[in-house]
């Protein structure tokens, strides 16, 4: 297996972040993500997968739409931005595209 | 407790290549149309599909559709139905010119003619010299395919359920089917979906298998269906593997890495593809080179902790031709296998891909079933085309492009069908007393449950036990054992509980009725790669290592009632031409 250092951690968990107003996702809106996250591609499913069990308790109502923004690309798309190969034209997706690509 | 009922001329569970080219059909010809789908209709499997849909249109080279015809009935090592294959490929050259007239951007030659593509198993002349039959889209032509579909629909006004789950069919005494029960996901509400006319479009099931290529969705909810509702599942010990997928992920690495000069080693470092195929090496077809590697681990020379797989090396083409014309494998490497393949070799293993077997129809689309001696009698309602249908143009083995090429033809057939049947002078059938009953107390039980297995866990022994036990190569001991093991998942399935009973986007509570379609598709492969004692396609039998006409020419159908096998005869008469007589398969 490869011996280069894992990337910096794009998203760092924020539960110690001291942000307490910050809401995270109802279960209700986290099951739906969950259930998106079911793709086409075996590619984005496992991504998507590996990023919502490290992560999914995690996400508030901004990670969520900027989740649901790169769920909406096709699975193409999707795979091309996750893989490197293409951005996003919203670069407030920035952040989350790190995070998947990281996952 | 009655259910709530939708009624609609025609209800389609499925949204991919095939329910949409089929309710394409119905919708523009003015019918109500409900198409159902678990995930939304463009996020079908279907968009994985690279290669081309095939068709002899005969725009590099001189193609004749029964040169087609030929090579799909030798891939089929003749199991392969030929009435159904000369109506695909007569079929092909007009539902691809209608999908350019849809607007699929087809690649194209400096003439303005769509390009085709090289192909493995497509020939001229009766397997004199290869053709280029594929058309396609750069390696995106299933998504082209599907987007162009979804639009198309959407203008005809098809009614898309989206993520809704298909529970179980309806059917009333006289044994005709009148649609579905349904989940809806959102609210956790089972509903009843009319129509008088069923189709099944729901892919294929690749999900049995812990190694395969396929997306999550793949569950086989048409198969387990089709089979609690009594009737047969058709030849579903065919399943194709592709040799190489990432080992423990099922992602695809091309074939197009072997082309470039990659090559496969064992555990000692032997490059043993030189053993098996002294000629092609690592450049043999698809099943040889996964019968190799399956040889190479089960003998002990497998790579890892496990001894579970081999390596696919690539580092000796060198950084520039890999990052060149390989990018899209490198990244695939890094993010499934944490490997770089400038540096490291790619841990892979044969993968599952596509399940040739299905639900039993004609060339109409019609589910057929044995019934007073007719081996094909109409189950009247109820249709199947795409990968959960068994026609059988794929017999024992499916030629590459000729899936997509499933799809359009025969879900523009069944739709053609379907059409002629002028299901507007008819009214709904009344449902019987206890429609639904059935899938809503499948769910009640799930809710109630108090047994002690996970889904998770019973789902993921049971992939590995098809894996280890129905894979590439089989023999009788591994498959009885097989058989006794999945029948003991399937005692297991009966008692699993699910944490959480919420209604909405209840996840846990899908997996766990997926568990059920899952399990239908496992027994019925596993139960009928075991009766049959022969290799053809495939089905690869140690024990069994040739073809044997006399015995197995023929058909299986599987009952989950008691596990029961029947079987039907191939039909080797075509629609206008003459047979095509089994011969020996060589390439």
């Amino acid at each position: 297996m490869t011996g280069s250092p894992p990337p910096a951690d794009p998203m760092p968990s924020r539960a110690d972040a001291g942000d307490g107003a910050r809401a995270m996702l109802d279960a209700t809106r986290l099951a739906r993500m969950r259930w998106r996250c079911r793709r086409g591609m075996l590619e984005n499913d496992i991504v998507l997968t590996r990023f919502l069990d490290a992560r999914g308790t995690d996400l508030d109502e901004a990670d969520a739409r900027a989740l649901d923004a790169l769920l909406d690309l096709t699975d193409g798309e999707l795979w091309d931005v996750i893989a490197g190969r293409s951005e996003p034209a919203d670069a407030a997706l920035a952040t989350m595209v790190a995070a998947l690509r990281a996952a | 407790m009655t259910l709530p009922v939708r009624h609609f001329d025609a209800v389609i569970v499925g949204a991919g290549g095939a329910g949409m080219r089929a309710s394409l059909q119905l919708a523009q010809a003015g019918l109500s149309v409900a198409v159902l789908s678990k995930v939304f209709p463009t996020r079908s499997h279907t968009v994985a599909a690279q290669g081309g849909i095939g068709a002899s249109l005969g725009n590099m080279s001189e193609d004749h559709w029964i040169w087609h015809m030929y090579d799909t009935i030798k891939g089929s090592d003749w199991l392969g139905d030929q009435d159904a294959i000369e109506f695909m490929c007569k079929a092909a050259p007009k539902v691809v010119y209608e999908l350019e007239h849809f607007g699929m951007p087809f690649d194209r030659n400096a003439d303005g003619t769509i390009y085709q593509r090289p192909f493995g198993g497509h020939s001229a002349n009766f397997g004199e010299k290869p053709v280029q039959r594929a058309c396609a889209v750069a390696d995106r032509t299933g998504h082209a395919l599907l987007h162009t579909l979804y639009q198309r629909n959407v203008k005809a006004q098809t009614q898309f359920f989206v993520e809704w789950m298909a529970l179980d069919l309806v059917r009333d005494a006289d044994g005709e089917v009148l649609g579905v029960t349904a989940l809806e996901m959102e609210t956790g509400e089972i509903v009843i979906l009319q129509g008088k006319a069923t189709i099944f479009a729901t892919g294929g099931a690749g999900r049995i298998f812990a190694a395969s290529t396929n997306a999550f969705i793949n569950t086989g909810d048409g198969l387990g269906m089709t089979a609690r509702a009594g009737l047969p599942l058709e030849d579903m010990e065919f399943w194709q593997f592709h040799p190489t997928g990432v080992a423990g992920a099922g992602v695809l690495i091309t074939e197009g890495v072997r082309g470039e000069g990659g090559i496969l080693l064992n555990s000692q470092g032997e490059r043993f593809m030189e053993r098996y195929a002294p000629n092609l090496k690592d450049l043999a077809s698809r099943d040889v080179v996964s019968r190799s590697m399956d040889q190479e681990i089960k003998e002990g020379r497998g790579v890892g902790p496990h001894k579970d797989h081999v390596l696919l090396k690539l580092d000796h083409l060198g950084p520039e031709v890999i990052m060149k014309r390989l990018p899209s494998i490198r990244e695939i490497a890094i993010k499934f296998a944490n490997v770089d393949p400038i540096k490291e070799p790619i841990p892979v293993v044969p993968t599952i891909h596509y399940q040739m077997g299905g639900i039993p129809v004609n060339i109409h689309g019609q589910v057929v079933a044995p019934q007073g001696g007719n081996p094909n009698a109409v189950v009247p309602g109820f249709y199947a085309v795409g990968e959960c249908s068994c026609v059988s143009v794929h017999g024992a083995n499916r030629l590459g492009t000729n899936s997509l090429l499933d799809l359009v033809v025969f879900g523009r057939a069944t739709g053609d069908f379907i059409v002629g049947e002028n299901l507007k002078a008819r009214s709904h059938k009344p449902l019987p007393k206890d429609a639904g009953e059935a899938a809503r107390e499948r769910v009640a039980r799930l809710d109630a449950s108090k047994g002690t297995e996970r889904v998770q866990d019973v789902a993921n022994t049971l992939r590995k036990t098809m894996q280890a036990h129905c894979g590439v190569f089989r023999n009788q001991q591994l498959l009885s054992e097989g058989v006794t093991r999945v029948m003991e998942l399937a005692e297991r399935a009966q008692h699993v509980a699910i944490g959480d009973r919420s209604q909405t986007f209840n996840t846990a509570r899908v997996e766990a009725l997926e568990l059920d379609n899952l399990m239908e598709t496992a027994k019925a492969t596993i139960v009928s790669a075991e009766a049959r004692r022969e290799s053809r396609g495939a089905q690869a039998r140690s024990d069994y290592p040739t073809r044997d006409d006399v015995n197995w020419l023929k058909h299986t159908l599987w009952y989950s009632e008691g596990n029961r096998l029947d079987y039907k005869p191939v039909n080797l008469t075509p629609l206008t031409v003459e047979s095509f007589p089994p011969k020996a398969r060589t390439y």
